[in-house]
């Protein structure tokens, strides 16, 4: 046993070589720097695969006018360019769409760093990688090493260069194949000399900036690095895919604080590359605590929790006041081996960090804790912190003007009041001050307070000298309590807030979770998703669902709760919801688009898609968009519930309607067959030439043949109009009949069938004149008169009754019979539907056709046991001034 | 003898045939054509002493023939229809046809119309004075109507009704052309009318008025004053 449980993958290993077996696959051609002959290898195994008779085509490739590079472009199919405009000016991209479509074997992709134009698909040329592979194409792709997202810092030191185009590492981690394109510095200095790679001007100012012998040995360094890790790393998944567990696989996890400092995009690089060569998973915590950040803290937070997440980590947010706690916890929780903690430069503030850094090594037990150096930049990034403090700095002129009030009130009552009510009075201010202001605030005016009140109350007055021993205790008393008081109000304050917070979206959460849950059907869910995500965002949205074609339903006129979206968001809908990605405005997918759109899936289906647009047009901050996305996880699978109950009733009710038409095509093909065999019996009897014609004979064989087209003529009827009444399309022939006049004319019509049974008329004199279909009237008593001479036995005696109330006319038809089981009551009515264990011939048809003919005129009619046996159907007429006439 | 000599037009070769025998055995001869435009033209040719005319004809509405028809042929036109087409009966009985039957329809009722059309053709030659039906008997020129030899007082509109049904018994009559006879143009919708003194008639002729034998529904259709011939 043990030994098997050590053979097999688990299911997360399994599942990641799965993928990478259904998709494209990616090879990169990885380079120090441009002009190594990237672009030329790849063209080369180009050729190598074309000769092979591969599938094989350009993407998109640059040639940089380098001659050899043209020479191998030719001969290979290339897809056009897309052309796009943005203010005059034309860029060419690469046609991601016409690829898609062609759906060759394998494309070239050249500069997968590129940035593409405004409008595109993709902010990235990567992403449109990404997509191709995912369509199963494969993909020949070149890379310069300078735009791994991992090593834009380290070449920024080494080259003074900032790279703005980046790859996420996680690209290159995917790759099914890394081949390095290597030449010596010499070599590629060399080459760049003769005009190879640029031309004269521009190779001359390249080599100036970028191509100095000391640049590229330490980019080819990091080249050759990054590629040697890479061969490790293959070698130990070689291993665990072919169940060579001799290498036992990393258990480490790591985890990183991030916070908005700017030195955490380094921290994150920096936990990247030791996740990697660790071979380990690795979680970004961010500990969000009762401070509010300022706006630019805010985008700077965000920007390095979207990096971690494109570095591929896995990011966990938490709130706490206490950030040691906060990391230990987590650590534990997710069964972290080490944590990564930034050490700041900023000197002022590291008295307290370090002592945080010492705490965290107490409690953390077993876990290791990396401190990582911060960099210079960090502090040209604090300075623009300024604008924090501007932004307080309303706050504490505020705070400052309130104190002075009081200060200037208590000078002018200093007749009337001793200088230590002045010093409560202090404090009291200070106290109300902290319920409202922050810590700064309640620091200034401790201070503040305090030297006014030695100014300006303690003796010797307007000196700040204090000559009694009593008022210096005083005096630092009252400071410490007003710095206590003021520090404590506030922090309670703040903690409150957040509690509250915290309630405010765990509410909104059971709101929504309510709503959705007492839903019972998917328009309500869908309905209550939108108000409440309305509700708690204060947003414009959409919601489009998955129908049943696996496409997103477009139809949503009948919802104005949601904005309409053209053809143009409907794609950007759609592809979201095929990619399970979220894109449009605010996201690097689509951007051009008006809103911004969330996938709803969950592990069993793609539901469908929410896009929202914020009122004031701004991106939707962190924070709201965690509980958005919370939220579109709890309607998604509402969704998915209804959406799988109706696909449950759809089955049943398929289920149902199989078995009527299997019920329907037995008892009509019976219901043709025996007529037909009569017939024909019949016939072929009348024209055997042995037989001796005796007159009654032929008059026996006449009447059965009679009967038989009798029968068939009924079914045929039948059929007829009960199609007339399904199609729904009946327009009623109305006119003015006597009801004597009707019962007539069905009683004449069916002297055939009542030759064995008794018929009794009562018609009240004096019945008004009703405006109805004569036709439809006499088809619906017809029938329910046939049904009774066929259920009841023969000499019984069928009553038709009309008789007229104050309100209404009853048209009664009752049989002296057995009547019918209570239970089948309720479905006589219905379509094919026939009593269980009744004697053969009947479609079950005419008593449903009679109901449809009367309520086709709004009238209704009923059926019931008669309590001294038999039968009794009733259709009652309300008399109205329209339908009916006095004689 | 001479035989009279009628048309069926009719696309369905199975109904001719059987039309075509049964008619054929009570002394009639028998001209067949399939579609709306070749029973024109052989009605043309043959000069029939009656149509039988199929309403679901497949190049021309029945409808359009019979009017066609009835440009320039006077002589009696049967209409052969199919179940719940009242309008399209309506329609052509209003517009010359002399009487109808409804398939699936039984032989015996249509050769019993025929004699009645042709019948009344000749009787309409003459004028005639008094009529007897069973116990009723109906004197036209002292407009004495009698029941059982008593005398019923009638209201001059009840008198115009029965006498107009009398006039063209055994004759379908469809509502608006009673409404039109009796009551006059621009009442030819008032059926109620026609509901309410046919009540009034039936209560003083027949035996009961609930189950009438001389004043006869046509569901839908109209009313047919029994015939015995």
């Amino acid at each position: 046993m043990q030994f098997n449980e050590e053979e097999r993958l688990s299911p997360e290993e399994f599942l990641k070589q799965v993928n990478k077996e259904s998709r494209g696959k990616l090879k990169i051609f990885l380079g120090m720097c441009a002009g190594v002959g990237k672009t030329y290898e790849m063209l080369k195994t180009a050729h190598e695969d074309f000769k092979n008779n591969i599938d094989i085509i350009i993407g998109y490739v640059e040639t940089h006018n380098r001659k050899e590079t043209k020479e191998l472009v030719s001969g290979l199919e290339i897809i056009p360019r897309k052309i796009f405009k943005e203010n005059n000016i034309s860029y060419e991209e690469m046609d991601l769409e016409k690829i898609l479509n062609r759906k060759p074997k394998i494309v070239l992709v050249d500069e997968l760093a590129h940035s593409n134009a405004p409008n595109s698909r993709h902010n990235k040329r990567y992403q449109d990688v990404l997509e191709i592979i995912d369509a199963g194409i494969d993909v020949y792709t070149t890379l310069n090493v300078q735009h791994l997202e991992s090593r834009i810092d380290t070449v920024g030191k080494i080259t003074g260069i900032v790279v703005m185009e980046t790859v996420p590492d996680s690209i290159l981690d995917s790759a099914d194949e890394v081949e390095i394109i290597d030449i010596s510095p010499e070599e590629l200095l060399k080459r760049l000399a003769e005009g190879k790679i640029y031309q004269e001007e521009r190779a001359k100012r390249a080599s100036e900036n970028f191509f100095k012998k000391g640049n590229l040995t330490a980019l080819r360094e990091m080249a050759l690095r990054l590629t040697a890790e890479r061969v490790d790393h293959e070698l130990r998944e070689y291993l665990q895919s072919n169940k060579i567990k001799t290498v036992w696989k990393s258990s480490q996890r790591l985890m990183v604080a991030v916070g908005p400092s700017p030195h955490s995009a380094q921290l994150i690089r920096w936990a990247r590359r030791l996740s990697y060569s660790m071979n380990s998973q690795w979680i970004a915590l961010y500990v969000e605590n009762s401070k509010k950040l300022s706006d630019a803290d805010q985008i700077r937070l965000n920007s390095n929790l979207k990096l971690a997440r494109k570095l591929g980590a896995e990011i966990i947010t938490t709130s706490g006041d206490d950030l040691v706690t906060a990391l230990t916890y987590n650590a534990i929780k997710e069964n972290v081996s080490q944590i990564i903690v930034g050490k700041p430069r900023s000197t002022f503030l590291s008295f307290g960090y370090s002592k945080l850094i010492r705490r965290l090594i107490n409690e953390s037990g077993d876990i290791d804790i990396y401190v990582m150096g911060g960099t210079k930049k960090e502090l040209a990034q604090k300075l623009s912190s300024d604008q924090i403090f501007e932004f307080e700095i309303n706050k504490y002129l505020t705070s400052l003007a309130i104190i002075s009030i009081v200060i200037h009130i208590c000078y002018f009552l200093n007749d009337y009041i001793n200088y230590q009510t002045v010093s409560l009075i202090f404090i009291f201010t200070i106290s109300l001050i902290s319920l409202f202001f922050s810590m700064g605030q309640v620091l200034l005016v401790a201070s503040v307070s305090a030297l006014a009140w030695d100014y300006l109350f303690i003796q010797p007055k307007f000196t700040f000298y204090v000559n009694k021993l009593e008022d210096i205790l005083m005096l630092l008393m009252y400071f410490f309590i007003a710095v206590i008081t003021g520090s404590l109000n506030s922090k309670i304050r703040s903690q409150q807030k957040m509690v509250k917070n915290r309630e405010k979206r765990a509410l909104a959460l059971y709101n929504l979770t309510k709503d959705l849950s007492s839903a019972t059907s998917l328009k309500e869910v869908i309905n209550n998703a939108v108000k409440n995500i309305k509700k708690t965002f204060d947003v414009d949205m959409v919601l489009l669902y998955s129908d049943d074609n696996e496409k997103l339903n477009k139809n949503l006129s009948d919802n104005k709760n949601m904005f309409s979206i053209d053809e143009k968001e409907y794609n950007v809908a759609s592809w979201v919801f095929q990619k399970h990605q979220k894109a449009g405005k605010y996201t690097t997918t689509l951007p051009s688009s008006d809103a911004q759109y969330y996938p709803m899936y969950t592990p069993r289906m793609n539901v469908g898609v929410i896009g929202i647009k914020l009122k004031e047009d701004e991106k939707i901050s962190q924070d709201k968009e965690r509980l958005l996305e919370t939220f579109i996880y709890q309607i998604a699978s509402s969704i998915e519930r209804e959406i799988l109950n109706q696909k449950n009733q759809k089955n049943i009710l398929f289920e149902e309607s199989e078995k009527l038409y299997k019920n329907i095509f037995n008892s009509l093909s019976h219901e043709l067959k025996t007529p037909i065999a009569t017939i024909l019996g019949a016939t072929s009897n009348l024209r055997s030439e042995n037989e001796i014609k005796d007159p009654t004979f032929v008059k026996n064989m006449a009447e059965e043949i009679n009967l038989a087209g009798e029968r068939l003529n009924r079914l045929v009827s039948n059929l007829l109009d009960m199609s007339r009444l399904e199609s729904n399309k009946m327009l009623l022939n109305l006119d003015w009949h006597d009801i004597s006049d009707l019962i007539n004319s069905v009683i004449n019509n069916l002297k055939s069938e009542l030759i064995n049974h008794t018929i009794k008329v009562e018609i009240e004199d004096k019945l008004p004149l009703l405006k109805i279909d004569f036709s439809l009237f006499e088809q619906a008593i017809s029938n329910i008169i046939i049904n009774a001479t066929i259920y009841t036995p023969p000499q019984s005696i069928i009553t038709i009754q009309a008789k007229s109330s104050n309100d209404n006319v009853f048209l009664i038809i009752s049989d002296n019979g057995k009547g019918i089981d209570e239970k089948h009551i309720s479905t006589l009515f219905d379509k094919f539907y026939r009593i269980p264990g009744t004697k053969t011939g009947g479609t079950g048809l005419g008593l449903s056709i009679a109901k449809g003919f009367i309520e086709a005129h709004n009238y209704s009619i009923k059926v019931e046991n008669i309590s001294s046996g038999g039968l009794r159907f009733t259709i009652k007429i309300p008399i109205t001034s329209e339908n009916s006439l006095k004689i | 003898m001479n035989k009279k000599k009628i048309l069926i037009i009719d696309d369905e070769a199975q109904i001719r045939k059987i039309l075509k025998i049964s008619l054929e055995s009570v002394e009639y001869t028998v001209i067949e054509s399939e579609t709306g435009n070749d029973g024109i033209a052989k009605t043309a040719m043959y000069n029939p002493d009656a149509v039988l005319l199929d309403l679901g004809l497949p190049d021309k509405s029945g409808e359009t023939v019979l009017k066609e028809l009835r440009e320039w042929y006077k002589k009696p036109i049967f209409i052969l229809s199919v179940k719940n087409s009242e309008k399209d009966i309506i329609s052509c009985l209003d517009h010359g046809a002399n009487d109808y039957l409804s398939k699936p329809f039984n032989i015996p009722e249509l050769l019993a119309r025929l004699r009645v059309i042709f019948r009344y053709e000749q009787n309409n030659q003459e004028e005639e004075h008094i009529f007897k039906l069973k116990d009723i008997e109906v004197d036209f020129t002292t407009r004495n109507v009698k029941k059982n030899g008593e005398i019923i007082k009638l209201t001059s509109t009840e008198y115009s009704l029965l006498s107009l049904l009398i006039k063209n018994r055994g004759k379908v009559l469809t509502h608006k052309y009673i409404l039109n006879e009796v009551w006059g143009h621009g009442f030819s919708n008032e059926t109620q009318y026609l509901r309410v003194y046919i009540g009034q008639l039936r209560k003083k002729f027949e035996t009961d008025h609930n189950r009438p034998e001389i004043i006869l529904t046509e569901s839908g259709v109209g009313y047919r004053f029994f015939t015995d011939f």
